[in-house]
Order: structure tokens, then C-alpha cells, then sequence
């Protein structure tokens, strides 16, 4: 055997361990003061909505015609709405919704999206025409008309909002998956994977999917917003959320009436939205950067 | 060595790369000569500083992060760091030009080689007619054996061979004094390469043009070259003429590099690797660079740099064991 | 004589192109002996690659046999195929790309066994695959390094120590040191012979490097646009090279010393297109001996004694 220098020093190797895939990836993410400035935001939020009942100062649905339209004040920290609602308690169970559709729309969407990209980007052939002939029909549709038709073929409902909107966000992640995996796939490692006898399966897991992930996760963070407000605009033309649940994005748009005289009802929401959406992308690039080993320091 | 005849000469040349991740030491106080109508070889592995050092003379370094921190560049008695961009541009491709590794990426796709050849003569020569320099650039593929009825054609209707063949008339078209070859076979096959070794051996022999011919491949140095620098980490470890460097190698890095290739010529042989890797160009070794990978080193050689030593004439050496 | 570990007959691919088939291996017929070395050698698109990866079935071949022990593995089902790949393996050209960038080196080796379920015991794979980083000259430590944190010769001892996880009687080596420098070369080429040496394994050497080739061979397969027009063992080859093909690609070499001189046979023009090649032999347009019979006649491997195989109507005759 050759006495390379990695050979002699490999008497080291009892207090060398394997570090775990998953720890590394967090002392990674740690690392990352933005990453970390996202996550805080996105835990502050979901806090918000698991405590929404013993934080909110008052009843979301609770009306006050008295103080309708009040600005901000120590009473009402974000005012009142039309109704004379706390804005600021609406926000805080709204957050309760906003974040659930937001995150199970694009988890949802992500998932079926990439699942058929790999299927169309793996096998390619007649399978990767027929599910891109179908992602083109989809894509054709604008989205808002895609949803109304679910949500009517489907009946009303959150639940049905949240699949609608899943449904007509899938072409976007499909096509996404299945370009990185047209490259990928003639990489040299995914056939040394396949040279040692991994199956299919086993490559688009461990090996394509890891190598796509970048594009992937930034489209799913900027989707979230997207789907909050989606959500909001199935709630505006009443197929969404009934009033007078709390949403952010129906908040939003009620708000709109009032929009000259009374900012504070537009303000808040739009900012709490905002709130979310830029706690997910500082989240998403931050994961992004830390699953990819290059940038380890 | 006549310092009369001197085409070009290098004084005590330093590159350093700048970056945040540390200084990079890519050329270190080197020294080289080449006399006119000679061919040098400057051999090394990845990352010696090779591409570096003739990059500072042609000056087309990226600034920052590259710095030249001291030397002189001596190119017909005038020293070209001193020059201002302008007359060094006047320089570039009319006294000295270049030809780099790949000819798949040294063409413009999108404009006939025909044309590329003519911008280089017009570019450099105001006077002559549109029609006068596309004659000279059909001369010039003729003579690198391309039919000038292919100067009308783009560059994807070549072979990587022919594409070599194009880049090197660009670069002849204005006779340069000096012409620096930056690993100009590597990308060919062996078939290929022979063909361009050959033709750029009978340009030589014609032209007399000087040249400085970067390689990895000792063979190509045996070939071609008159006079041969080895580099390691920045530093040339070794100099001498063709003759000196092939019979009588006296670094050890230099002895290392034969014994390391399978030769074709001779039977069965065991290769003797030199140990290890190409030092870290951030987190240099102290001393002699070579020294952990040397097999005759000592305690001193950790702590000297060696100077150039000039064992007989002209054959340098930058070793304390000579 | 040592049994035949790998025969490989009539093996075809081609690959349809807008232009027409593109006949990237036609009809090559070789044998490797267990134990000993294969050199395949030719210029870039002559199919050499294509041919080490036809015998691992990472591209399916268009016609032919190859026979693993005596027996077809294009026959063989999938599960029946990924059993079998724990016997072939595979060293690719270009470290870099066939690793990971994602995987940690440790992930990388593991993953042959991990697929192949070799272990049932954590414990037991992780001692392997640190046994098999020493084999490879990979220090321990490393193993949570990543395939960009390595130079090239650790990249590609990575890539060794990989294709050695299933314990493998065949390796297929495609050009594994063309990518390295020369000092690093050396490293990896003694480490393959010491490899061979101790598990007794079977080499296909794939390079455009004749001087490597010569160094690790026991046999040498010439090809030229998909064929193999000369076959032989390494001395003979190099000492008796019959195909003008095989001449001119020697002559082409250039010797690092100056005490050689080499009469250089420069062959004109580029290697034709190997889209719907014209019959006769392949070599014809670029032949300095080229003769009517051979622009209409493809030639057949013929032994000139010794085992000794040309593709040349004419040879013996120039």
C-alpha cells in the first residue's frame, strides 16, 4: 500500500464520526444570520396562531358599530374595521388560516408538481408528452377561472379552496422539475448510481431531487404569498372563506371600500401578508444555501 | 546566453491574487529569458502559474484580484509593465498574440473565420482596404493548410483540429515577434495534435518567430522546444536548454516528472509517483515549495527557499542538494 | 490459460440522429481473461466509451452478446441485472461529475452497499466503507468532506473506492486518469495495479492515452469509428503494429525524451462521421496504402499469428 499522507494519518480516525446529513445541514442554516431572521419571523407567526386566543385582546367576530373605522389606538392597537372589529385580533387568528392554506396549497402543489415533473423528465417519451400536453392545457387557463371552476365542481370550503388552488399551481413545479431533471439525469453520477444498482426510485430521491432543489424551494417560498392571496380573491367573490372568519386576504379586500378613509384596514393585513411571505423566502434562500454543501463556509 | 538576442526577458516577477479568502501567491520572483527565434517550454502541473505568467506578459490579467506586485517584463529592450493601455494594445496580437487552449470557445460563433481573421489584420493595420485584408486572411488559412474557399464558413463547420488551425492564422496574421501558445493541443486528439505540431513547427522554421509554448506534456516539449522551464508553485524550479533539461534533469521535481509518465518507447516500467498534492497556492509550504513532496529533503529545506543556482551554462536550478 | 471472464460478440449500437444512424460501436468482438488487462484505445467518437458502457448496461446495446461468465447479461431481467452489477463496476472519466456534489464522500461509497443491501448492521457498512476509504489511499477524516473540497487524484480515489464497494471481479476504467495531472496519474495507476494484484480483479482500460495504456495493458483493442481494426497483445502491438491506422496513432505520440527519433506518419484530414458510414473499410479516406478493394470491401479481424487480429485487406503487404 502506498504511505500517502491520508494513510498515515488515519490512525486519527477514532475520533473522527460520521456527522449525520440532517445536523449539518442545521449548523449550516444556523450560520445564516438572514436564514435565521426568517425562521424567528416564521416562528413568531405560528406562535400567533397556535396562542391567537390568549394573546387577541378581543373577540375576532365581536361587533362594535360604535368604534367602526377607528385608527389605530392603545385601545385598538391596528384599529377597527367597518364593522368595528380589532384588526389586530382578526389578524392574529387570520394568521391562523392565511398560514394553513399558504403552506398545505403549496405543499400540495409542490408535491404532485414534482412528481409528475420527475415521472415526465425521467421516462421521457409518451408519458413526459401526455403529462406536459396536460400541464400546457392547465397553464392555458388563467388561474383565478381554474380555481372558480374546482371550487364550483368541488362545493365551497376551505379544504376545496386550498385544493383548488394547489391544482392550478402544479404546472409551474412540474415544468421546473422536469427541466433540472433533463440535465440532470445525464449526469455522470446518476449513472454511477446506476452502475452500482440503484433503482429509479432510489436516484430521482437521493440523487435528482437534492440536485433540483434550489429552483424548487424558491418557487415554493414566493407560492405561499401567491396563495394567500389567491385564497383572498376565492374569499372576495364568495367561494372561499365565509365571513366573518378571519383572513387576511379577505380582510384585504373589504378593506379596499375604505381604502381612502380609513388606510389602517388595507395597511394592516397587507402587512401582515407581506410579513409572511418575506419570513418564507429569507427561509427558503437560507435552505437553499444550506443544503447545498458548496457553500459550506 | 547573449543579452543581445534576447527577445524577452523576465525580471523577478510577482502575481498575486487577491481574494477573500486569502492571497493567492500564483508567481513568485521568476525569472526567464528567451532568446529571438527560439521556442521555450514552460511545463507544469495544474496551478503552477503558467497561464498566470503569460498572462502578465501579455498583460490581459483580470485586476482585481490579480496584482503584479513587482518585475519587469523586458520585450524588445522596453518593459511592458510600464507601457499604458494604449501602446500595450498597439503590443497585443501585432507584436505578441496568443493562442489559447480550446479552440472550441476561442472562435465567435457567430461571424465567418474569414472575417475573424480580417478584423485581426484591419484591427492593427488602418490603411489596408476591406478587400486587401480578406485576400491576406485566405492567405493566411492557406497557409495553415484550410482552403480559403472555407472563409466564408462559421466556426461550427470546422473540426476542433481546424478550428486550432484558424486560431493559430489569427494569430500569425500580423507576424508577431512572439507568439504565446497556452496548451494548444490538449483539447485534440493525438492524430490531430501531430498534424498541428507539425504545422506549427514549419511556421516556426519559416517565420522565425519566437515563441513561448505552454504544456503539461513533456513529449510536446521534446518536440517542439528549444529551451525548457519547469514550474512548481509558482516558481520555476528548473531551466535550461532542451539538451540540459532532457539528459541531465536536476531538480528533484523535474526528475520526478520523468519518472511519473509511462514512456512509449521503452519496456515495461514501474512509475515512481511524486508523493502527495500540489501544495495549496493560499497556504504555501515555508522553505523550498517542493520539500514535503520531495524525497530528498532535509531539515534546511524547510526553512530555505533555495536560490537559483546555474549548474553549467544556462542549465538553472532552484534547489540546496545541487 | 485463465478462463474467459468476459466475452463480448457482434455487439452493435447505434444511435438514430436526424442525419441518419449513427453507427457509434459497429460489430466489436473481444475477450478479457480473469485477472488480466484490457486496453481499448482510439480518438475521441470512436465508440470506446460507448462500448464500457454497453457492457454495464447503462446504454442498451442495438444487437450482440455479452457474455459475464459464459452467460448473456442482456438477457437478464432487472432484478436479476442489478445482482450482476455488484460484479461490474464502473470508474468514470471526470471525478468531479460522477460524484455527488450533494453526498458527502462517505455517502458516496456507502451508497453501493446501501442499495445493494448488503449490510443489515449500521456498524458493520460504516466499517466497511472506511476500510475501503484505507484501500483507496482516502484518510479517515475526509469522510465528511465533499466531492469540491478534494483535488482531482482524492476525487478519483473516491470514484476507486466507490466501485470497489460491491467487491467486483470486472472493473471497466474509462479514461479514470485523463482528467489527473501527470504526477497524480501515477498515483492512481499504481494503485489500480496493486488493486488488481491483491483481488485479482479484470481491467477494461478505456484511454486515448497510448503511453498509459501500454503501462497497464496485458492486451490492446485499437478502435477506430466504432470498429476494432487491430487487437493484440501490448508487446506485439507495439512492436509489430500491423494496421496503417495503428501506425500512424504510435508515430503521433509525442516521446518525452530526445533520444528517440520517430519517422511521423501524419494522417490528413479528421476522423469522418460515423453517420451512416459508406462501406468498405472505415479507414480508407485517411489510408496512405488505401487501394480500390478497400473502399468497397469492409475487412474482417483477421489473426496474423499470436493471436495477433488486423482489419486490413492488405496487411503484411506495406
Amino acid at each position: 500500500m502506498e504511505k500517502t499522507k491520508d494513510l498515515t494519518s488515519s490512525s486519527e480516525a477514532g475520533s473522527i464520526k460520521k456527522r449525520s446529513q440532517v445536523k449539518e445541514v442545521w449548523r449550516r442554516f444556523c450560520r445564516n444570520k438572514q436564514a435565521m431572521v426568517g425562521m424567528c419571523m416564521l416562528l413568531l407567526l405560528i406562535f400567533a396562531a397556535i396562542f391567537a386566543d390568549i394573546i387577541a385582546p378581543y373577540d375576532p367576530v365581536e361587533q362594535d358599530i360604535i368604534n367602526r373605522l377607528k385608527p389605530p389606538s392603545s385601545a385598538h392597537w391596528f384599529g377597527t374595521d367597518e364593522l368595528g372589529r380589532d384588526i389586530f385580533s382578526r389578524i392574529l387568528y387570520g394568521s391562523r388560516i392565511s398560514l394553513t392554506v399558504g403552506l398545505i396549497a403549496v405543499g400540495l402543489s409542490s408535491i404532485v408538481g414534482c412528481a409528475l415533473g420527475a415521472i415526465a423528465g425521467y421516462y421521457g417519451g409518451v408519458l413526459d408528452n401526455i403529462i406536459m400536453r396536460c400541464t400546457d392545457v392547465l397553464m392555458a387557463i388563467p388561474s383565478i377561472l381554474l380555481n372558480i371552476s374546482i371550487v364550483a365542481a368541488l362545493g365551497t370550503g376551505l379544504q376545496n379552496v386550498m385544493i383548488a388552488i394547489g391544482i392550478s399551481s402544479v404546472p409551474a413545479y412540474c415544468r421546473i422539475m422536469r427541466a433540472s431533471l433533463l440535465s440532470l439525469k445525464e449526469q455522470e453520477f446518476v449513472d454511477a448510481s446506476r452502475a452500482a444498482g440503484a433503482s429509479d426510485v432510489h436516484i430521482i430521491i437521493h440523487h435528482i431531487l437534492p440536485n433540483s432543489l434550489a429552483p424548487l424551494i424558491v418557487q415554493a417560498t414566493l407560492k405561499i404569498g401567491g396563495a394567500i392571496l389567491s385564497c383572498a380573491s376565492m374569499s372576495f367573490i364568495g367561494l372561499g372563506i365565509v365571513p366573518p372568519t378571519p383572513e387576511w386576504g379577505a380582510m384585504l379586500s373589504t378593506g379596499r371600500d375604505f381604502l381612502r378613509d380609513a388606510p389602517h384596514l388595507t395597511a394592516f393585513p397587507g402587512m401582515a401578508i407581506m410579513f409572511a411571505v418575506f419570513a418564507m423566502n429569507l427561509m427558503g434562500d437560507g435552505l437553499r444555501d444550506a443544503l447545498d454543501p458548496k457553500l459550506k463556509n | 546566453m547573449n543579452e543581445h538576442t534576447n527577445l524577452l526577458e523576465i525580471k523577478d516577477l510577482t502575481v498575486h491574487y487577491v481574494t477573500v479568502d486569502g492571497t493567492v501567491h500564483a508567481v513568485e520572483n521568476l525569472n526567464l529569458t528567451l532568446p529571438e527565434g527560439k521556442t521555450l517550454g514552460l511545463v507544469g502541473e495544474t496551478g503552477a502559474g503558467k497561464t498566470t505568467t503569460v498572462k502578465a506578459i501579455m498583460q490581459i490579467l483580470p485586476d482585481p484580484p490579480a496584482k503584479i506586485l513587482t518585475g519587469e517584463v523586458i520585450f524588445c529592450g522596453e518593459d511592458l509593465l510600464k507601457k499604458n493601455k494604449k501602446s500595450m494594445r498597439k503590443i497585443r496580437g501585432k507584436q505578441i498574440s496568443m493562442i489559447f487552449q480550446d479552440p472550441m470557445t476561442s472562435l465567435n460563433p457567430v461571424i465567418t473565420v474569414g472575417e475573424q481573421i480580417m478584423e485581426v489584420i484591419r484591427l492593427h493595420d488602418k490603411k489596408i482596404s476591406k478587400k486587401d485584408a480578406y485576400t491576406k486572411a485566405c492567405e493566411m488559412l492557406e497557409l495553415v493548410g484550410i482552403k480559403a474557399d472555407r472563409a466564408g464558413d462559421y466556426p461550427h463547420q470546422f473540426s476542433g483540429g481546424m478550428k486550432q488551425r484558424v486560431i493559430i492564422a489569427m494569430a500569425l496574421a500580423c507576424n508577431p515577434r512572439l507568439l504565446i501558445a497556452d496548451e494548444p493541443t490538449t483539447a485534440l486528439d493525438v492524430t490531430i495534435q501531430a498534424q498541428v505540431l507539425e504545422l506549427m513547427r514549419k511556421l516556426k522554421a519559416k517565420y522565425q518567430t519566437s515563441m513561448i509554448m505552454i504544456t503539461h506534456d513533456l513529449g510536446i516539449v521534446a518536440e517542439i522546444c528549444d529551451y525548457v522551464a519547469v514550474m512548481y508553485a509558482g516558481e520555476i524550479v528548473e531551466y535550461g536548454n532542451r539538451e540540459q533539461l532532457f539528459h541531465r534533469p536536476s531538480h528533484p521535481y523535474t526528475k520526478g516528472l520523468f519518472a511519473c509518465i509511462p514512456n512509449l518507447m521503452e519496456e515495461e516500467t514501474t512509475l515512481i509517483p511524486i508523493e502527495g498534492m500540489t501544495p495549496d497556492p493560499t497556504n504555501l509550504p515555508t522553505g523550498c515549495r517542493f520539500h514535503p513532496r520531495c524525497p530528498y529533503a532535509t531539515e534546511e529545506c524547510s526553512k530555505t527557499n533555495p536560490a537559483s543556482k546555474e549548474i553549467e551554462n544556462g542549465h538553472h536550478v532552484k534547489c540546496l542538494h545541487i | 490459460m485463465s478462463e474467459n471472464i468476459l466475452e463480448v460478440r457482434h455487439l452493435k449500437k447505434y444511435f438514430p440522429t436526424k442525419r441518419g444512424l449513427l453507427h457509434a460501436v459497429d460489430d466489436v468482438n473481444f475477450s478479457i481473461k480473469k485477472g488480466t488487462t484490457m486496453g481499448l484505445v482510439g480518438e475521441s467518437g470512436c465508440g470506446k466509451s460507448t462500448v464500457g458502457r454497453l457492457i454495464l448496461r447503462l446504454t442498451e446495446a442495438t444487437d450482440g452478446e455479452i457474455l459475464f461468465y459464459d452467460d448473456d447479461i442482456r438477457k437478464y431481467d432487472r432484478e436479476k441485472m442489478r445482482h450482476t452489477r455488484r460484479r461490474l463496476q464502473i470508474v468514470f472519466q471526470d471525478p468531479y461529475a460522477s460524484l455527488d456534489g450533494r453526498k458527502s464522500i462517505f455517502e458516496s461509497i456507502a451508497e453501493p452497499l446501501q442499495v445493494q443491501k448488503i449490510y443489515q448492521n449500521k456498524k458493520e457498512m460504516e466499517e466497511k466503507v472506511y476500510e475501503l476509504m484505507a484501500t483507496a489511499g482516502l484518510a479517515r477524516r475526509l469522510a465528511n468532506s465533499y466531492p469540491h473540497e478534494l483535488d482531482g487524484g482524492r476525487r478519483q480515489r473516491v470514484g476507486i473506492a466507490r466501485a470497489l464497494a460491491l467487491n467486483p471481479d470486472f472493473l471497466v476504467l474509462d479514461e479514470p486518469v485523463s482528467a489527473l495531472d501527470v504526477s497524480i496519474q501515477a498515483q492512481v495507476l499504481n494503485l489500480m495495479e496493486q488493486l488488481q494484484e491483491q483481488m485479482g480483479l479484470t481491467y477494461l482500460f478505456i484511454s486515448h492515452d497510448l503511453s498509459v495504456v501500454k503501462h497497464i495493458s496485458d492486451e490492446i483493442a485499437v478502435m477506430y469509428l466504432g470498429q476494432i481494426v487491430e487487437k493484440a497483445e501490448c508487446k506485439d502491438l507495439f512492436k509489430y503494429p500491423s494496421h496503417p491506422y495503428t501506425q500512424a496513432l504510435l508515430s503521433a505520440v509525442p516521446i518525452p525524451s530526445i533520444d528517440y527519433h520517430v519517422d511521423r506518419i501524419v494522417l490528413e484530414g479528421d476522423v469522418p462521421s460515423p453517420i451512416n458510414p459508406s462501406p468498405g473499410c472505415r479507414f480508407a479516406g485517411r489510408c496512405r496504402f488505401c487501394k480500390e478493394k478497400c473502399r468497397h470491401e469492409t475487412p474482417e479481424l483477421k489473426d496474423i499469428g499470436n493471436g495477433h487480429m488486423v482489419a486490413c485487406h492488405f496487411v503484411g503487404e506495406f
